[in-house]
């Protein structure tokens, strides 16, 4: 079975150890994936709030030339949250409201394009945990990741409002996923609630501590990493460390990386073909060894 | 004058715009805004409603009630950072998180979105970039948000810039989809069809008075 991969903006950008580590711990486990050709932006939260039809124009682009490329009824994975909540929810006002369907379907006909509702959205977990299964996962860990205590962190959109492969409340795809790398992982009752997303960018005084308080029950809790599945929330978690330190006066240095950096890890993926290098604060791993390993 | 002598203001009923609340229920799933019984249950769940002029909850009392000015006004809507917190735990299923992009909407059309604000700076920057390109470029985004809003915050971001650049994390090249003509066709002709459905929904009107008459 061939997956369809949409990238979006971000695992290009500033985030594309997430797009190296999705690629290569993929490979790794013989999982089959090829890019959308010439996919356009999701349009993101923004889009939504300067005008919502367009935004579902142009995933409903993205959702067209998945039919066209892929097998009959292809898969689409959206690592990034942003666009896996943009991509599904433009499914599903397609399917609820016939007035969006239609506006949507002549738009698309303008642009030399149709959608014949056959497209399936889905999360890289879900594939993992669903698909291939933690069984067979585990067979082909290498390195498991022993001693390494991981918060997981889901973020909002993966599971709100849809929630159509894990709990809304209480999501553990990624947890159990963690524990069949060999990893422990701590009880964390934050792992849905909001890092700020876009308002650390706008509103640093707004954004800096919404984040502050994930990161600091993560360490209350013995965490030795953060894991987490969007690139927005790596982004606000790693990047701002600095600024949360100086805020809250306090030194704050907490490893946040992308789960498939860890599934990578734990696969014997080199470190350099998982983005290990991008982070700006180095994972540490106490490996089978008793001796500590880092990467960055 | 201090501020707590401005306080309270006074709205009277006959200032009220008594078409808003249907206007805005006019969205996708919109007429589940009048089922709300304003339990609080949106705002005890919003990791951003200390943060707000008016609570969720109250917005929609006060969308219900017709007061359009404040609503679109507010600063509200525009901290609304999408987590769906709110729209998950709502007793009566109201799309809370939608409803808060749907006043963005009109804040915008109406020409009262905060004009320095950041969020809605960032929000219209997006938009002009995805419609020209078809993809967004991070961290020319971010560039152009700054310069817009605050340009002395590019130095206060410098070395996080110059971290992120050492990490291979930073590049100014713009991305771009290879069919733009696509993207044009297909946004133009959004608002073509918007504009025939307004049209549409005129004359239906205009029928209705007529036959009326």
């Amino acid at each position: 079975m061939k997956y369809l991969y949409y990238p979006g903006c971000s695992l290009k950008g500033t985030n594309r150890a997430y797009e190296e580590s999705v690629l290569a711990s993929f490979k790794a486990l013989n999982i089959e994936i090829e890019e959308l050709e010439d996919w356009n932006c999701c349009g993101a939260t923004a889009y939504m709030s300067i005008d919502e039809m367009k935004s579902f124009a142009l995933a409903a682009r993205n959702l067209a030339l998945a039919e066209r490329q892929g097998p009959d009824s292809p898969t689409l994975m959206a690592p990034c949250s942003g666009c896996y909540l943009v991509l599904s929810k433009t499914q599903h006002y397609l399917e609820e409201y016939s007035e969006v369907s239609r506006t949507i379907d002549s738009a698309l006909q303008a642009a030399r394009l149709s959608y014949a509702r056959k497209v399936q959205v889905r999360h890289p977990l879900d594939i993992l945990i669903n698909e291939i299964g933690l069984q067979s996962i585990a067979q082909k860990v290498r390195q498991p990741l022993k001693g390494l205590k991981v918060a997981c962190y889901y973020g909002c959109q993966i599971v709100r409002p849809y929630a159509a492969f894990d709990d809304q409340v209480n999501p553990t795809t990624m947890d159990r996923l963690m524990r069949a790398l060999g990893a422990e992982t701590v009880e964390w009752p934050l792992k849905t609630r909001c890092c700020g997303g876009s308002l650390m960018g706008t509103l640093p005084e707004v954004g800096v501590p919404l984040s502050y308080i994930l990161l600091k029950e993560a360490l209350k809790r013995g965490a030795d990493v953060v894991a987490t599945a969007c690139p927005l929330c790596q982004f606000n978690l790693e990047c701002y460390q600095d600024k949360m330190s100086k805020r809250f006066k306090e030194h704050l240095e907490l490893p946040v990386v992308y789960f498939t950096q860890l599934l990578g890890l734990a696969l014997e993926v080199p470190e350099r073909q998982l983005g290990l290098h991008r982070l700006l604060i180095p994972l540490t791993l106490p490996t089978a060894r008793g001796g500590a390993r880092a990467y960055a | 004058m201090n501020e707590w002598q401005s306080w309270p203001r006074f709205r009277y009923e006959a200032e009220l715009d008594l078409k808003f609340p249907e206007e805005v229920a006019s969205m996708p799933g919109g007429r589940a805004l009048f089922a709300c019984i304003q339990c609080g249950t949106c705002s005890g769940t919003c990791p951003l409603a200390t943060y707000m002029d008016y609570s969720p909850r109250k917005i929609i009392a006060m969308t219900r009630a017709g007061f359009k000015e404040e609503v679109l006004h507010s600063f509200t809507i525009w901290l609304c950072a999408s987590c769906y917190a709110c729209a998950v735990e709502c007793p009566r299923k109201i799309k809370i998180t939608d409803f808060m992009a749907e006043l963005k909407q009109r804040a915008i059309q109406e020409g009262v979105d905060p004009k320095r604000f950041p969020v809605a700076v960032l929000a219209r920057e997006f938009f002009e970039a995805v419609r020209k390109r078809g993809r967004s470029t991070e961290s020319r985004l971010v560039l152009r948000l700054y310069a817009k809003t605050n340009p002395l915050k590019i130095l206060s971001q410098a070395r996080l810039g110059l971290r992120l650049l050492r990490a291979g994390r930073f590049s100014l090249r713009a991305e771009s989809v290879k069919d733009r003509q696509q993207i044009d066709q297909l946004l133009r002709a959004v608002d073509a069809a918007k504009a025939t459905a307004f049209v549409d929904k005129l004359a239906r009107e205009v029928r209705r008075e007529v036959a009326r008459a």
